[in-house]
């Protein structure tokens, strides 16, 4: 017979259940009342919407159509008030009395306002639900918002608002932001970042009274006197489950309405869900463990056997360049030892708890790709003895088998969280798979992983490969090439971690299938290692390409093309004589102007290059790099020497640029351009890193190209004068040099780390300089013109080695 | 009737490398392996005439400098989805010596 349910609450909890239940096509006529004026959506996206990342539209989880499909009758806007047990009815606040079968609580929790004086006034707000984040969100750049509680919710709150210009404060009375989830130094790194996002933080505050004007919020005034203003207040200070109902209705409550592992509360008619529920003495504030219950309670409604189990929980949050994870228990305890592993430049902290050879707690921040394997170490508590040395790199380090991402996805449990902000598991993805989500684009509609922040997007598209197997080809983790099963990004990150500073290295230790590699993957790892190691590493031009192993570009015919630099496009009339002359005594068929501002001898023979270099370089030219994977032009334009315009000495500074740049190699060609005014004449808005001079100083823009495709400059930083420009472009390319993916120009490396990130690391002085200073150092060996020893040294090898006659032939 | 020509020292070419030995009638790319092999190849990919001592050498095999494609320089037959040989001639190395038969040359007279 079909049963009736009644459910009180369109939650994330309740909404699961209801989903469990129609999919195992249950007998059951259900009616589902929502005391917001809405049936279910995703409530932990509303960060996500506050950002202006998303829209309402995009997280709604049920519409419309599927309660009609599903025989949902919706009373959404209406409110349960009463339950007679002994009757089985409840009471709407229209006064309709309905019966059920069973009832189902998922009213899950209120918002905790502490009531400090004037906690009443208008404008003063918690952060629960849509209405809360459309005030927010009305809220006009410039306005005031200080938010109370500098946990998750209060976090995400304080980084919406702030993206959308609201001035925002962040008031925490304890030391340190995410103290539950996070310790000291984590919670520094936190503070620091949401500082630069321009987000004024208040650790060990505590808040007196809020004060108001005609009803209205108008300040918060803290105990040492100080008083914030502010449009709105938004108070997240916690969350009390919501079990006024329960109560009334004579339900066993502690905290939380009890629930026994069936979810069944003290009378076997009525379950309970979600964050309104008490479970083993335990509160429930995420929704991992809320979709557990949902499916043992569908189960439980159906008649099967099934009990909810708490299992560790781990943190992220969703706030856009704070890569944030923790999980487990940290606190500092006698027989605990921490490994702790710092990365300043980088801006990346690890660190974790060890207790009796188990992981017992994990904070990372700035770097969370590993956290999903971590989480399971500590989920599983597995004996981490052998591994305790390389623990803390992660699971790349750990042996043969582990080095294969894949292996290391396929082996993830099916409860393993791979999406963050949407609690999406593997066992999810898995089967949105199986019922046909067979591309990422899929399986984000379907299931929403990887929908919001996308870091776990590469982790989705492993689940993806592991399920389909040869079915599915995966576009992003691409291996380098068949030498290797590893990404560019792996190696990468191997050659660093691991030290590896010769080629043979990199082969022996990261396991290469091939005995020296192949014409894909040598010229990048070349690349990586002399880019890593600048000091260490020994150039292999037997891995270059043949435009820079020979310094010049091939032709279609096999003979060679050459560009000496002119600096900034400036030349001399001796110069171009030397030119002509070379010209002429090397019989070079074309001569012709590029679109660098400089000057082109096609068609020279291989065998004569030495030789024509020899007479550039004693004429003062070096090589223009016109054929390499490193700085090209620096283009400019007349700037203040000439143009009537010109508010800066473009000219100057872009030559300044050069002589600073030449000769250092990068993962794809750069390319500059420095404009004396917005006019902009010399296109530096779509170079690698574009210049462009104003009144008050100097606009550096970075990521534009004019190739392929056509990409305008992002604005990185303004600055006052040359000596900051120089030091910000040479910061800037040694982190695209230390980054990027080989054959990535600026702005592929851009769209992958975030011009939010590249600007953190530019706006820090600290990690501007060192990055300048790697960069000098490594300068300090190739800002140099190859011709000078190849002249020297080489010239033989230009030529055939050995000539052989006719008559020898008979 | 084998006899051979001493074309040049090992070393004259850097390991995974190549140096051309000119003759009358066209290059021949004389390449040198990881190992210490070497081979002998007209200097001329079957796609587009490319030179192949200009490529990056891998293995037992030559990439193109011009379009990738990929030679064995054992056989000379381009690998992989690319169809077209290049004439191989005898090649050994004797004593830090490289020797090419010269029977090479009337091979590539008989070629023309
Ligand atoms: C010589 C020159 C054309 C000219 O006659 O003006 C040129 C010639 C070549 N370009 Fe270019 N590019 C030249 C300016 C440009 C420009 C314009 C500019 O820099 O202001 C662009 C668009 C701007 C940009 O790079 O964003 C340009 C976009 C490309 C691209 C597409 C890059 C992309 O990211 O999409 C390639 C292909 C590549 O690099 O992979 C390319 C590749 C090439 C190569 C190197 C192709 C090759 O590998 O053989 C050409 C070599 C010709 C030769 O035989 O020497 N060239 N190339 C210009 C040399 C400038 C210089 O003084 O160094
Ligand atoms: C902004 C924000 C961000 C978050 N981010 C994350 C995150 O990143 N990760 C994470 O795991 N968790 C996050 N959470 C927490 C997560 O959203 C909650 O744990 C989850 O929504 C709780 O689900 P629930 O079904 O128990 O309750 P809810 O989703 O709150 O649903 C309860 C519903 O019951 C209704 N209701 C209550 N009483 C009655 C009544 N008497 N009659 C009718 N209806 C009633 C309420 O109106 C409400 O709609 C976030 C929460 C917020 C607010
Ligand atoms: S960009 Fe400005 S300064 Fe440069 S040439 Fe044009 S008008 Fe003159
Ligand atoms: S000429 Fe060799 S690949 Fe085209």
């Amino acid at each position: 017979m079909t049963q009736k349910i009644i459910v009180i609450g369109a939650g994330m909890a309740s909404g699961r259940m209801l989903e469990h239940l129609f999919d195992a096509n249950a007998d059951v006529a259900v009616t589902l009342f929502n005391a917001e004026p809405r049936g279910n959506y995703n409530r932990i996206m509303l960060s996500p919407v506050l950002a202006g990342d998303q829209t309402y539209q995009d997280i709604v989880t049920h519409d419309d159509d599927w309660y009609a499909d599903n025989k949902v009758i919706t009373r959404f806007g209406e409110k349960i008030v009463a339950i007679d047990r002994e009757a089985k009815t409840v009471t709407a606040d229209n006064g309709d009395v309905l019966a059920y079968d069973k009832l189902v609580f998922g009213t899950g929790s209120n918002p905790f306002m502490i009531p400090l004086p004037g906690h009443d006034l208008e404008g003063v707000i918690a952060y629960r639900d849509l209405e809360d984040t459309e005030r927010m969100m009305g809220l006009e750049a410039g306005q005031k918002a200080v938010v109370i509680g500098g946990g998750l919710l209060g976090l995400e709150a304080a980084a919406g608002m702030a993206a959308r210009g609201v001035d925002v404060t962040v008031v925490h009375i304890m030391g340190h932001l995410m103290e539950r989830q996070l310790d000291e130094a984590a919670g520094y790194l936190l503070r620091k970042a949401l500082i630069d996002k321009g987000i004024t933080v208040k650790c060990a505050a505590n808040s007196k009274e809020i004060l108001g004007e005609d009803g209205k919020v108008k300040a918060l005034l803290l105990d040492d006197g100080t008083e914030l203003p502010c449009d709105l207040l938004v108070m997240a200070v916690g969350i009390r489950p919501n079990v006024a109902l329960a109560q009334e209705a004579g339900l066993m409550v502690g905290k939380g309405i009890h629930v026994d592992d069936q979810m069944l509360t003290s009378d076997a008619d009525v379950l309970a869900v979600g964050e309104c529920v008490e479970h083993d003495g335990a509160l429930f504030g995420l929704v991992a463990p809320l979709y557990d219950q949902a499916k043992v309670a569908a189960q439980t409604l159906m008649g099967e056997e099934a009990a909810f189990v708490q299992k560790e929980l781990s943190t992220k949050l969703k706030v856009t360049g704070c890569d944030l994870f923790s999980a487990g228990d940290f606190a500092e305890a006698d027989g605990r030892e921490d490994i702790v592993f710092r990365d300043p430049a980088r801006g990346v902290y690890k660190r974790l708890v060890i207790e009796e050879n188990r992981v017992v707690g994990a904070v990372f921040y700035g770097d969370t790709a590993d956290s999903n394997w971590f989480f399971g170490l500590i989920k599983d508590k597995t004996d981490i003895s052998d591994m305790r040395d390389t623990l803390i790199f992660g699971p790349a380090y750990q042996g043969g088998d582990a080095l294969d991402p894949m292996a290391a996805v396929a082996a993830l449990p099916l409860d393993a969280e791979i999406c963050g902000c949407n609690g999406i598991c593997k066992g999810q993805i898995v089967e949105a798979i199986e019922a046909g989500a067979t591309d990422l684009g899929a399986v984000r509609a379907t299931t929403k992983a990887s929908a919001s922040c996308g870091t776990c997007t590469g982790l989705v598209e492993q689940v993806l490969a592991v399920t389909l197997g040869d079915d599915f080809q995966m576009p992003a983790a691409e291996p380098m090439c068949g030498c290797t099963d590893l990404t560019h990004e792996d190696v990468r990150r191997l050659i660093k971690s691991q030290e590896l500073k010769s080629m043979a290295a990199v082969m022996q230790e990261l396991g290469w299938k091939t005995s020296c590699g192949c014409a894909k993957c040598r010229p990048a790892l070349n690349y990586y290692l002399l880019a890593d190691w600048p000091v260490e590493y020994q150039d292999d031009p037997q891995s270059r390409f043949i435009n820079e192993r020979k310094h010049a570009n091939i032709q279609k015919d096999g003979t060679f093309s050459v560009v000496p630099r002119m600096w900034g496009g400036i030349t001399t009339p001796d110069e171009l004589r030397a030119i002509a002359d070379a010209a002429d005594k090397y019989e070079v068929p074309t001569v012709k102007v590029t679109g660098g501002q400089r000057i082109d001898l096609l068609g020279v023979k291989g065998e004569d290059l030495p030789d024509i270099w020899a007479d550039l370089n004693a004429a003062g030219m070096v090589s223009g790099h016109a054929y390499s994977k490193g700085l090209r032009t620096v283009k400019t334009c007349v700037g203040t020497d000439h143009c009537r315009f010109g508010t800066q000495d473009s000219t100057g500074l872009g030559i300044k640029l050069e002589k600073d740049l030449w000769g250092s190699w990068t993962p794809h060609k750069l390319k500059l351009g420095v404009s004396g005014c917005p006019r902009n004449c010399a296109e530096a808005t779509c170079k690698d890193i574009g210049i462009v001079c104003v009144d008050s100083g100097y606009q550096v823009s970075i990521g534009g190209a004019a190739g392929m495709e056509v990409k305008e400059t992002k604005l990185l930083i303004q600055v006052a004068n040359e000596e900051e420009v120089m030091e910000v472009v040479r910061a800037v390319t040694q982190l695209y040099r230390e980054g990027a993916k080989y054959l990535d120009r600026i702005w592929k490396w851009m769209d992958k780390v975030g011009l939010d990130w590249i600007k953190e690391q530019i706006e820090d002085l600290e990690i501007r300089k060192a990055a300048a200073a790697r960069f000098d150092l490594s300068q300090s060996i190739y800002r140099r013109d190859p011709w000078a020893d190849h002249v020297k040294e080489k010239a033989d090898t230009y030529k055939p080695m050995k000539e052989i006659r006719l008559e020898a032939a008979e | 009737m084998s006899e051979w020509i001493d074309v040049g020292a090992l070393d004259d070419i850097a390991p995974r490398g190549a140096r051309l030995v000119k003759t009358p009638l066209g290059c021949v790319a004389v390449f040198r392996t990881y190992e210490d092999e070497v081979f002998a190849l007209d200097n001329a990919c079957p796609h587009k005439k490319g030179p192949l001592a200009e490529g990056i050498v891998h293995g037992k095999s030559v990439t193109c400098p011009l379009h990738n494609w990929v030679i064995s320089l054992e056989t000379g037959q381009a690998q992989g989805a690319d169809e077209g040989s290049v004439a191989t001639y005898p090649a050994r190395v004797e004593d830090g010596r490289i020797w090419l038969e010269r029977s090479f040359l009337q091979m590539r007279t008989a070629a023309e």
